[in-house]
């Protein structure tokens, strides 16, 4: 599956909306449309470390870093390259 | 030594709960009335559990900690837990809110420098997050900080804080005027933190539940913890998902507790002529309280397990556990009260303190009314049959 893919595939897993009612583009900040709950941000953490395989340091922890499936993916890319 | 050496993880662990049993039912549980009535934790106590490593069971062992992974954390927790509920309160707030925070999102100095000392007992870690106006929308907190040159500025107050009283070193959340939520290292001599105790509480009574006051704190820029801004999304959310673990054990340890006690006076107290424990109608709270008790430690043990194998959907299962352990342990230290009768009533038996403790465990760490809204979220995405293409 491609990267952007299965990241939304997680996105939209953890959303609480209902399906007609969550339209996001890649580009899209996940946290502004109030798509998701306060337990999200680290259920992503913990998604990406373990699906990927890497850390997430602290210097990674702009909130920027996971505000939208493209900036995810590039977060991803970073690590695992 | 070299018989340690060749046990299995396992065996390890699972000897040191064992410990943790023996210790909790011989030297703590003795004292839970003392402890409650007096309104302290006594040091001597804390101490010895510091010597054997119980202060931070859950930390790796390169920081002072017995590096239990969460299954055993948790049983562990349940051992303290049963005997007394303050001292387990210490365990929840030192070792799991703080010691997994900092764990997670402390730098190597601020690891190095804080996890062994709280390990050893020679700092006790709070964790300064409930505030008079904020309880449930934590992301609101108003205590403010400011930055300036190298140093940030922390003016307000926190309420409800768990050994705000007696810890010297806080982790405490507080926003700028970008609502940027960020958490900071403050130690309690930093000029201008004060704390004040809370009295007539309901329960944990002996937790030095305090007031704390900060005015023109000045933090070193080194006390960040985390990233500038990461303090809700990241830092507190760390800490009050292993706070939910362990208040999910904290409830099935006073559920077991109070079905020890139920079962215990009803097989001795005699009314008619007859053992409580020949009343079909006492038999079915027990038989209730039993199941119930055994159906939350099953939830918690799933929980832990997917906590240790790092499960997607781990985080959900702890707020299930939390959610339904508490709820357990309310109804069931009830029962116990109902079995003991007026003697349910009075501090010359375990049961009422069961009862107050329970209540606790429904409110602390989130309330069972926000459990229920991110569980339903999480059913009503993952159950509609619509969704499962």
């Amino acid at each position: 599956m491609e990267l952007n893919q299965k990241i939304r595939s997680f996105i939209e897993s953890q959303l609480v909306v209902f399906e007609d009612e969550a339209k996001f583009e890649d580009d899209d900040n996940i946290f502004e449309m109030g798509f998701v709950n306060s337990l999200f941000a680290m259920q992503l953490l913990e998604y990406i470390e373990s699906e990927f395989s890497v850390t997430v340091d602290n210097d990674d922890l702009d909130i920027k870093n996971f505000s939208t499936v493209n900036n995810i993916s590039a977060l991803v890319n970073r690590k695992v390259g | 030594m070299s018989h340690i050496l060749d046990l299995t993880q396992e065996e390890r662990q699972a000897q040191i709960v064992a410990g943790a049993e023996r210790f909790a039912e011989e030297q703590i549980g003795p004292r839970a009335r003392e402890f409650d009535e007096a309104g302290v934790l006594a040091d001597d106590l804390i101490q010895d559990m510091a010597a054997r490593g119980y202060l931070t069971a859950n930390l790796p062992t390169e920081y002072g900690g017995l590096g239990l992974d969460p299954v055993y954390y948790g049983l562990f927790q349940q051992a303290i837990g049963k005997a007394d509920c303050a001292t387990r309160t210490l365990i929840t707030v030192h070792s799991a809110l703080c010691g997994e925070s900092l764990l997670r999102w402390g730098n190597e100095e601020q690891k190095e420098l804080w996890l062994p000392r709280m390990a050893k007992g020679e700092s006790l870690a709070a964790f300064a997050l409930s505030e008079p106006n904020v309880g449930t929308d934590a992301k609101s907190v108003e205590t403010c900080y400011r930055k300036v040159g190298d140093t940030y500025v922390l003016n307000g107050n926190k309420k409800w804080i768990s050994f705000g009283d007696k810890a010297d070193l806080f982790v405490v959340i507080a926003g700028n005027d970008q609502g940027q939520v960020s958490a900071f290292l403050v130690e309690r001599d930093f000029p201008g933190v004060t704390t004040r105790p809370l009295k007539g509480m309901l329960a944990g009574r002996a937790t030095h539940i305090a007031m704390i006051e900060f005015d023109n704190v000045e933090v070193p820029v080194a006390n960040l913890v985390g990233k500038e801004g990461g303090g809700f999304k990241y830092v507190v959310s760390t800490a009050l998902d292993h706070g939910r673990y362990s208040i999910a054990w904290a409830g099935v340890s006073i559920a077991q507790e109070a079905v020890d006690h139920m079962v215990s006076y009803a097989r001795q107290r005699k009314q008619f002529g007859k053992r409580l424990a020949e009343f079909q109608l006492i038999k079915g709270l027990i038989a209730d309280a039993t199941t119930e008790t055994h159906a939350a430690r099953a939830l918690c043990l799933k929980a832990g397990e997917m906590r240790k194998n790092k499960a997607q959907d781990a985080v959900m299962e702890t707020t299930m556990a939390k959610y339904f352990a508490s709820k357990v342990a309310m109804k069931v230290a009830t029962d116990c009260v109902q079995v003991h009768g007026g003697n349910g009533c009075i501090s010359d038996y375990p049961a009422e303190r069961l009862f107050r403790e329970a209540k606790m465990l429904e409110i602390i760490e989130g309330t069972s009314q926000i459990q229920q809204e991110i569980i339903s979220g999480y059913a009503l995405r993952k159950y509609s049959k619509a969704c499962k293409r």
